[in-house]
C-alpha cells in the first residue's frame, strides 16, 4: 500500500484523479490492441531473421517457400521499390539483410501466407547460404577494429571537459560497473495491419510511439509520397521506449503491396526480443574527488555503452549519459568521456531512463563510497551537494527552472519506514513468502539481514541538442462537446486522461472526445523523453485557449460585452469578472449562459502547433544550453537478503519525485509504482544474456521481470513545486522512478551483505559465492 | 490437417470449421470465434494475459489445444459482466482504482482475480500476490492492482449482505 492519500476526482480537471476514457473497454477486453486487428482477406506475415551475428550471404532460395500452398508472397531486399534502409535518426538499417547480416535476429525475408503457421513453416523454406564471419562482439575494441558498417563502428564519441581538470580534494574515490542488457518487455508484442489502398497509397494500422516518424520511414521504403502512407495508432500494450524504432513496419506494407491484400504481422514474444532494441549495456569507470567535509572537487568519467548492429537513437544516448554522469550534484571540474560504438550484439536504443539509468547505478554507488570516505551520512553527502536553480549541470548550463534535489532527498528520508516483519523477533511466525526467495527457495530466517539504501536521480524532460521539438493538436467545440485530436501515442501513460482533463479545465465542458490519433493530423512528437504531458498537453492547452477566445469573443459579440470582462465558471460563461482594478470594464447586462448552450450549432475550431524554448548544440568541450528541463527523484530501499543463498527480498521502496505540478495524482502514483518495478528488475532479475551475439534468454521463462511477489510496498510523496514554461507548471513524471530505483536497491545489497556489488543485475552468486 | 468442432464460449455453442489440429484455444478465441479479448503475450504460459476458466479452472488459453476443450465450458473476459454494457466489481474496481494503465495484462488479471475472489472472498494481501503472481503486468508496478482487488472484495462483500437483506 502507499502513504499516498489519493483521492478520485469527480469533476475530471487538471489536478483531479481523473479516470481513463479507455477503462471500460481495456476491463471487458473491447479495448483494440494493434494485435486484434483484422481486415477481410487478411494474410499473415513473418519475418525470417538472421541466425549469426555476422556473415556474408551468399544466397537466398526462396522457392521453397513459394511452393506451399497459401504462401501468397515472399519478398527480400531486392523486392523493395524504395529506399532499402531506415533508421529512428540516420538511415543505417538494412529493411532486410542486404549481402551481410550484422547480427542475430536481422530481418533477411519475409513472407505473407494465409495462416500464421504457413507462414511459419514458409520462413523455415527458405534456404540462406550464409559465409559466417568473425563477429565483432566486444564494445571495447570496436572503435579501433575493422568497420563493420560503412558508416563505421563509432556512432559518437562526446567528451565533456569543465574547470581545472588537475583540480582534485583530498578524498578520492574511484570504481568500475556494469550494466547488463535490458529489455523494455512490454506486455503486447508489436503488431500492425497493412491494408493496401485503392489510391495505390498504404494504410497502416499499428502500435507505436510515433506515427509520423514511422511514416516518413515507411514511405521511403515504400517508394510512395507521405501523403500517400497514412498510419493510424492501434491499441499499444506498453512501449518504454522499444516502439521508438520502426519495426514490423516495412515488412507489412511492402507484403501487402506485393500480396495485393491486407497483411497483419503479430510478433511472438521470442520475435519481440529479437525485433526491437534494449536498454544499452554499459562498462562505466568514474572516479570522484571530495574535501575532507565531502563536498565534491573534481568528477571524472569514462563510459562506454555497447549500440548493437545499428545506431536506433545511440547518438543521443550518448549525451545523456554523458550529461547526466555526475547525478545531481554540484561539481565545478570535470572530464567525462563517452563513447557508443556499433558491434555485431542486438542494437539498442531508446529505454525509459534513456543513459540516465545507467550511469545513475554507477555515480550512486561513488556518492555511497565518498560519504564512507568521508565518514559522512549516505544522505547528508547528498544533501550537501545537490544540486539546485542557479547551479550549473556539467554541460555548463544553469539551471533556471525548478529542480528541487535537496527536497526530494530530505522528504524521501523523512518517509515511513516498513513495519518490521519478518525480523528475529517474529521469524519463526512470518509466512516463509515474505522471506528473500519466498516459498520453495524459503531462506532461513535466522540468516537474513536487512540492509537500506540511498539513491538520488535525474534527468532532462523533451528531446535536446537543438531539437525543433513540437507538436500539434486541434480543439473542435459544437454545442458543448469539446472533440480534441492529437497524433500524440497513448501507450498506457494516460495521455488520453490528461487531454480530456485539459480541455474540461480551460473549456468548463464536460464531455470531451479524443479524435483516434492518426497522421492526418499533424506529427505530435514522440511518446518518449517525458515529453508529452508537456509538448502535446501544452498543444492541446493552447489549441483549446484559442477555441475559448473564439467562444467568449462570441458570446461577446450577441451580448454586446467586452470579451475580457467574461470567463467560464462551472461550465457557464459568466461576466461577473472584475477587472484587475476590481472594477467591471464595462456596465453590462450580466452574462450568464452554459458552454452548451453558447453558440447553437456554430462550430468553434482551431488547430495550434507548439514548441518549447530553444535548446543548443554541445560544443568540442561538452558545453552548451542543450536541454529544455530536468527532473528529479530519490530513492530509500529497504532490502532482507539471505547472504548464503544470495536470494533477496525488496521490502520497501520509499520515494520524493519531482513532478513540477501533478495533473492527476493517480495517474502519476501509477507511473511511479511502474517505474520502480522496471528500476526493481534491473536492479536484481532482468537481463538480456548473450553468448557468441546470440540472445540466450528471449522468453518470460528465461527473461524474468517482477511479479506482484517481487514488488515491495511502496511509499510515495510528491513534490510539487511548479516549473516556469512548462504548461501548468508540470514536469513528466514516467522517467525519473526507473533512474534512482535500481541503484537505491543494490546499495541496500550492499549494507546487507558488504559486497562491492558493482554490476547490475545483482544474480544469486554475486552475494553467496 | 483440418477439421470441425464446436466449443462453448461463455455459454454459446461456437461452430470451428477448417480448423489446423495445432491450434491452441487462444488462436481460436481470438481469431476464428471474435473473442480477442484474451490476449497472447508469450504463448508459453508465462505472462497470464490469456487466462480463461475451463470448467471453472482458471488455465492460459494459449496452452490449451484448442479442439482439447470440446464438450468443455469455457469462460473469458467477454463473459464475466453479467450484461454486455455492465461491469463486474473487478471491473469497476480496476478502473476506479486506476489498475489500468496500457490494459494489454487486465483482461487476463481480471479472469484470475474473478478466479481467486470466488474460491476466497477475503484473501490477504499476501494471498492476493500470490494468486496474481502468474500475471506479468509491466506498466503499473501492481500496486493499484492490488488496491484493486481488496476494493472489489469489499463491493462484493457488500453486495453479498446487500442481497441477504433484500432476500
Amino acid at each position: 500500500m502507499s502513504q499516498t492519500d489519493v483521492t478520485i476526482g469527480t469533476k475530471g480537471r487538471l489536478g483531479d484523479s481523473a479516470l481513463r476514457p479507455d477503462g471500460g473497454p481495456k476491463v471487458r477486453g473491447e479495448f483494440a490492441f494493434s494485435g486484434d486487428l483484422w481486415a477481410e482477406g487478411m494474410l499473415w506475415g513473418r519475418a525470417l531473421r538472421s541466425v549469426h551475428p555476422a556473415a556474408r550471404i551468399i544466397s537466398i532460395d526462396t522457392a521453397a517457400a513459394l511452393r506451399i500452398p497459401g504462401v501468397r508472397a515472399v519478398i527480400t531486399a531486392e523486392d523493395i521499390p524504395g529506399s532499402r534502409r531506415y533508421g529512428l535518426e540516420h538511415r543505417d538499417q538494412p529493411v532486410f539483410a542486404i549481402d551481410v547480416v550484422r547480427y542475430v535476429g536481422e530481418p533477411v525475408a519475409a513472407v505473407a501466407a494465409d495462416h500464421p503457421e504457413t507462414a511459419r513453416r514458409a520462413c523455415e523454406a527458405i534456404v540462406v547460404h550464409y559465409e559466417v564471419s568473425e563477429p565483432l562482439l566486444d564494445p571495447a575494441v570496436a572503435a579501433e577494429a575493422a568497420p563493420i558498417h560503412p558508416d563505421g563502428n563509432v556512432f559518437r564519441h562526446l567528451t565533456i571537459n569543465r574547470g581545472d581538470p588537475s583540480a582534485r580534494g583530498p578524498i578520492v574515490v574511484e570504481g568500475s560497473y556494469v550494466v547488463g542488457m535490458q529489455d523494455q518487455a512490454f506486455m503486447g508484442p508489436e503488431a500492425g495491419l497493412a491494408v493496401p489502398a485503392e489510391d495505390g497509397g498504404m494504410d497502416l494500422i499499428v502500435s507505436t510511439q510515433w506515427l509520423h516518424n514511422d511514416r516518413e520511414q515507411v514511405a521511403e521504403c515504400l517508394g510512395l509520397p507521405p501523403d500517400k502512407v497514412r498510419l493510424s495508432l492501434g491499441g499499444v500494450g506498453g512501449a518504454f521506449g522499444a516502439r521508438e524504432d520502426v519495426s514490423l513496419h516495412i515488412h507489412a506494407c511492402l507484403l501487402a503491396q506485393r500480396a495485393g491484400r491486407p497483411v497483419k504481422i503479430v510478433y511472438s514474444r521470442e520475435e519481440s526480443f529479437l525485433g526491437h532494441v534494449h536498454r544499452h549495456p554499459a562498462r562505466i569507470w568514474m572516479r570522484h574527488s571530495a574535501t575532507a567535509d565531502g563536498d565534491l572537487v573534481s568528477f571524472e568519467a569514462g563510459i562506454l555503452l555497447d549500440g548493437g548492429a545499428y545506431r536506433s537513437s545511440t547518438y543521443h544516448v550518448v549525451a545523456n549519459a554523458a550529461c547526466f554522469a555526475a547525478g545531481p550534484y554540484r561539481v565545478d571540474n570535470a572530464a567525462v568521456d563517452c563513447l557508443g560504438v556499433r558491434t555485431n550484439n542486438p542494437p539498442c536504443g531508446a529505454m525509459r531512463g534513456f543513459g540516465a539509468v545507467q550511469v545513475c547505478f554507477a555515480h550512486e554507488a561513488q556518492m555511497d563510497r565518498l560519504a564512507d570516505a568521508c565518514g559522512l551520512d549516505p544522505v547528508e553527502l547528498r544533501l550537501r551537494n545537490a544540486l539546485g536553480p542557479g547551479d550549473r549541470l556539467l554541460t555548463g548550463q544553469t539551471i533556471d527552472g525548478a529542480l528541487p534535489v535537496a527536497r526530494v532527498i530530505r522528504e524521501t528520508a523523512a518517509l515511513p519506514w516498513p513495519a518490521d516483519t519478518d525480523t528475529d523477533a517474529d521469524a519463526d511466525t512470518a509466512d516463509p513468502m515474505t522471506r528473500p526467495g519466498g516459498a520453495g527457495r524459503t531462506a532461513d530466517a535466522a540468516h537474513v539481514r536487512r540492509g537500506v539504501g540511498f539513491a538520488v536521480g535525474f534527468k532532462n524532460l523533451m528531446y535536446a541538442e537543438g531539437y525543433r521539438d513540437g507538436s500539434t493538436a486541434r480543439c473542435r467545440l459544437v454545442d458543448g462537446l469539446a472533440t480534441v485530436t492529437c497524433a500524440a501515442a497513448e501507450v498506457g501513460q494516460g495521455f488520453v486522461t490528461l487531454a480530456q482533463q485539459i480541455a474540461r479545465s480551460v473549456l468548463g465542458v464536460t464531455d470531451v472526445l479524443l479524435a483516434p490519433a492518426d497522421t492526418s493530423i499533424g506529427s505530435a512528437g514522440s511518446t518518449s523523453a517525458s515529453r508529452q504531458t508537456w509538448m502535446s498537453g501544452g498543444a492541446v492547452e493552447q489549441a483549446c485557449l484559442a477555441v475559448r477566445r473564439q467562444l467568449l469573443a462570441h458570446v461577446a459579440a450577441r451580448h454586446g460585452v467586452d470579451p475580457a470582462v467574461l470567463d467560464i465558471i462551472d461550465g457557464r460563461i459568466v461576466s461577473n469578472v472584475p477587472s484587475v482594478s476590481g472594477v467591471p470594464v464595462v456596465s453590462i447586462d450580466s452574462v450568464d449562459v452554459a458552454v452548451a448552450d453558447a453558440g447553437p450549432g456554430v462550430v468553434f475550431e482551431e488547430e495550434v502547433e507548439f514548441h518549447h524554448r530553444v535548446t543548443h548544440p554541445l560544443d568540442d568541450d561538452g558545453q552548451g544550453d542543450a536541454h529544455v528541463s530536468l527532473a528529479c527523484a530519490a530513492h530509500r530501499a529497504v532490502v532482507d537478503v539471505d547472504p548464503e543463498l544470495g536470494l533477496i527480498r525488496v521490502v520497501q521502496i520509499a520515494t520524493a519525485q519531482d513532478v513540477g505540478r501533478a495533473l492527476n495524482p493517480l495517474q502519476v502514483l501509477g507511473q511511479i509504482e511502474g517505474g520502480i518495478a522496471q528500476g526493481l528488475g534491473l536492479a536484481t532479475m532482468e537481463e538480456l544474456i548473450l553468448r557468441d551475439g546470440r540472445l540466450q534468454n528471449p522468453s518470460f521463462t528465461d527473461y524474468l521481470i517482477p511479479t506482484a511477489l517481487d514488488m515491495p510496498d511502496v511509499a510515495v510523496a510528491l513534490v510539487e513545486e511548479p516549473e516556469p514554461g512548462a504548461p501548468f507548471g508540470a514536469k513528466g513524471v514516467g522517467e525519473p522512478p526507473t533512474i534512482s530505483s535500481t541503484p537505491a536497491i543494490v546499495a541496500a545489497l550492499r549494507a546487507a551483505t558488504g559486497k562491492a556489488l558493482t554490476r547490475v543485475p545483482v544474480r544469486p552468486q554475486d552475494i553467496a559465492l | 490437417m483440418t477439421l470441425a468442432y464446436s466449443l462453448t464460449v461463455n455459454g454459446a455453442e461456437h461452430e470451428v470449421l477448417d480448423a489446423w489440429l495445432g491450434e491452441s484455444l487462444l488462436y481460436v478465441l481470438r481469431e476464428r470465434l471474435a473473442h480477442p479479448g484474451s490476449k497472447s503475450g508469450c504463448e508459453q504460459g508465462e505472462c497470464g494475459s490469456c487466462s480463461v476458466l475451463v470448467d471453472g479452472t482458471l488455465v492460459c488459453a494459449c496452452l490449451v489445444l484448442a479442439a482439447s476443450a470440446v464438450g468443455h465450458d469455457i469462460v473469458t473476459v467477454e463473459g464475466l459482466q453479467p450484461s454486455r454494457g455492465e461491469f463486474t466489481e473487478v471491473q469497476e474496481a480496476f478502473i476506479a482504482e486506476g489498475a489500468v494503465q496500457c490494459g494489454f495484462c487486465t483482461p487476463g488479471l481480471v479472469v484470475a482475480i474473478h478466479d481467486l475472489l470466488a474460491g476466497n472472498p477475503h484473501p490477504t494481501d499476501l494471498e492476493v500476490r500470490e494468486a496474481i503472481s502468474g500475471n506479468l503486468c509491466r506498466c503499473t508496478g501492481y500496486g493499484r492492482i492490488l488496491a484493486a482487488v481488496q476494493a472489489a472484495a469489499s463491493a462484493q462483500a457488500a453486495a453479498a449482505s446487500a442481497q441477504e437483506r433484500g432476500g
